[in-house]
């Protein structure tokens, strides 16, 4: 029987800079010089409620600073929510952080290995931490080892591991207990494509035993390839939620053509809107992005609009429907800005 | 409570430890054994000082062992483990409460100031040679203060290592640990300080001060000492205060 996830209004208001950023703590603390000054508060995350079932691979979408890895921090019992609940099966993951651990196994955005240890023996402390017996510890670390390809190297310590290597030992390590839910904060981060093959491989194999895996990522291919369902998170908001293909479809007409004029008019967005197969117009700083059932057969059409108004066509690029235009439809900005 | 978890991370800190063991022992020996010689050999060989001060001088050198052993056992990994590797993330998720990970810490942070202080003590004695008119009538009370001395020293290291940003380890050194030393009565009785009537009362301040007047009151009580049973309350009292800062600071680095 699966382990699903969920939230409710979760919010959570920084204070303080989050203890890993890399700022650091002031010299003995800093209380007096602390409380003098008015407290910045960074609103992460603003009424996030989600509901992930057991057995579904789930994508957290967005871009940087939009509230992913805040949601991975308090599902993981790393962050404590300001308000609202977090769920992992039915354990409170703030007031029931032992029994939530448990049944979790988290690969964090940055590799986090103990340098300190040979791969061979992260996993197999890793495995202690979770009170697995020494001869199912032997068994599945060398399982692991093998399954991720690290074998040659497992007897070496991890300070001189290529960043691709962490990441495969830290992907192994978080599957090294069995966990029920398996977070994956921007997993294939700095990946070679062919290890990012492995790797997918690897989480869709582990969903196949009926384990709930969360991935964060601001890939839209990782989100499409991968997840069942996919949540759109900008500003600490979900401001969309589907399956890939449901998404794509819900943008008005699919197709995104980002044009550059010499000069804009309104006369030209009247002309523009009026097009066939046209949705939507949109003034978007510098450009106007057409949202449309077709690409390439509208430009004739453009250009044409364009020199009627006594302006010229300068830049075109058209996207076709992805999770990608639909960030840009509901944000007005790319997920790579 | 998770013992099966507290004991597989204790038995990594061990493991880790005893890897680099060498290191280890070479970084908190070194220091105290060149006090010894100096102090202890070349100037009293010399005639600059008396004799009869090797036996005042080695109850110090196994406080300065033991309270440098327990504090950078502790400081520097835990400063490295939540900044520049993150690496104690993972033992953060086991499934343990957070301040069981801080408590493993400190036990394993105690057992080494425990190892040094035995350590640094049998070279110590050969260097200083057999005259030292050591006292062995209060082995009890030297266990009960060795153990006190390693619990503040290593709580000591959690509180400054969840405390100090990675930029500011160098300071730690020149502005926390250089002072303890010289003013931890460490090469001189506390008495000694009686013409410097303020500084003898500001000392008072310094855990180090207790480690070492413990110590020498019960190894070589025919020294002047501070009262062993002032020394054992007070070092009750910094052990809880630092127990206490040292938890609470771990927890507000362990989670946001």
């Amino acid at each position: 029987m699966g382990v699903g996830i969920r939230t409710k209004d979760l919010r959570k208001i920084y204070t303080s800079p989050p203890p890993m950023a890399a700022a650091g703590a002031a010299f003995g603390g800093g209380f007096k010089k602390r409380s003098k000054l008015p407290k910045a508060e960074i609103v992460a995350l603003n009424g996030v409620s989600l509901e992930v079932a057991p057995g579904e691979i789930f994508g957290l979408l967005g871009p940087n600073g939009a509230g992913k890895s805040t949601t991975v921090g308090i599902l993981t019992t790393r962050v404590r929510p300001t308000s609202g609940e977090a769920l992992i099966g039915s354990f409170d993951v703030w007031r029931e952080q032992v029994s939530a651990k448990r049944l979790i196994g988290v690969v964090q955005q940055r590799p986090n290995l103990d340098f300190a240890l040979t791969a061979r023996e992260i996993l197999m402390f890793h495995g202690a931490y979770f009170g697995m017996s020494s001869a199912d510890r032997h068994r599945r670390s060398s399982e692991l080892l093998d399954q991720f390809q690290l074998t040659p190297r497992a007897d070496d310590l991890t300070r001189g591991f290529s960043g691709g290597m962490m990441q495969r030992l830290s992907v192994a390590r978080a599957l090294m207990h069995d966990p029920q839910v398996l977070f994956l904060d921007e997993p294939s981060t700095g990946l070679d494509p062919q290890t990012r093959l492995l790797l997918w491989g690897i989480i869709r194999e582990y969903n196949q035993l009926g384990k709930t895996i969360l991935i964060t990522t601001h890939n839209m291919e990782e989100a499409d390839e991968l997840c069942h369902r996919v949540a759109i998170i900008d500003h600490g908001q979900v401001i969309a939620l589907g399956t890939p293909a449901e998404l794509k479809t819900s943008i008005p007409g699919g197709y995104v053509l980002q044009l550059r004029f010499s000069a804009s008019s309104d006369g030209l967005i009247d002309r523009l809107k009026q097009l066939p197969g046209v949705t939507e117009v949109r003034q978007n700083g510098a450009g106007t992005d057409v949202y449309a059932d077709r690409g390439g057969p509208l430009i004739p059409a453009i250009v044409a609009a364009a020199a009627d108004s006594g302006a010229e066509l300068h830049d075109v690029h058209i996207s076709e429907p992805s999770l990608e235009n639909l960030f840009l439809h509901h944000t007005g900005r790319s997920l790579r800005q | 409570m998770n013992w099966k978890t507290f004991f597989a991370l204790f038995a990594r800190d061990v493991h880790v430890a005893r890897r680099n063991a060498i290191t280890m022992i070479i970084q908190t020996m070194l220091q105290p054994l060149m006090f010894v010689f100096i102090f202890g050999q070349v100037l009293i060989r010399s005639g600059m000082m008396a004799s009869s001060y090797k036996g005042m001088l080695l109850p110090g050198i196994i406080a300065i062992a033991m309270t440098m052993t327990g504090v950078q056992a502790v400081a520097m990994p835990v400063l490295a483990e939540f900044q520049f590797t993150r690496e104690i993330e993972d033992r953060l998720l086991s499934p343990i409460r957070t301040e069981w990970v801080a408590i493993e810490k400190i036990l394993a942070g105690m057992l080494q100031a425990l190892i040094s202080g035995a350590v640094v003590a049998l070279p110590a004695r050969f260097l200083l040679g057999s005259d030292l008119g050591l006292s062995t009538d209060h082995l009890g009370l030297v266990c009960l203060i060795a153990v006190m001395v390693a619990l503040f020293s290593s709580a000591g290291g959690l509180t400054l290592g969840c405390s100090v940003g990675q930029t500011q380890i160098g300071l730690m050194f020149s502005v926390v640990l250089a002072p303890m030393l010289m003013f931890g009565c460490t090469y001189y009785p506390w008495s000694a300080l009686s013409s410097f009537p303020i500084l003898q009362k500001l000392v008072l301040l310094n855990p180090l001060v207790y480690a070492s007047e413990g110590l020498r009151g019960t190894l070589a009580p025919r020294y002047p000492h501070i009262s062993t049973t002032i020394v054992i309350a007070v070092l009750a009292l910094i052990d809880i205060g630092l127990v206490a800062a040292g938890l609470n600071r771990f927890q507000r680095k362990a989670v946001t």
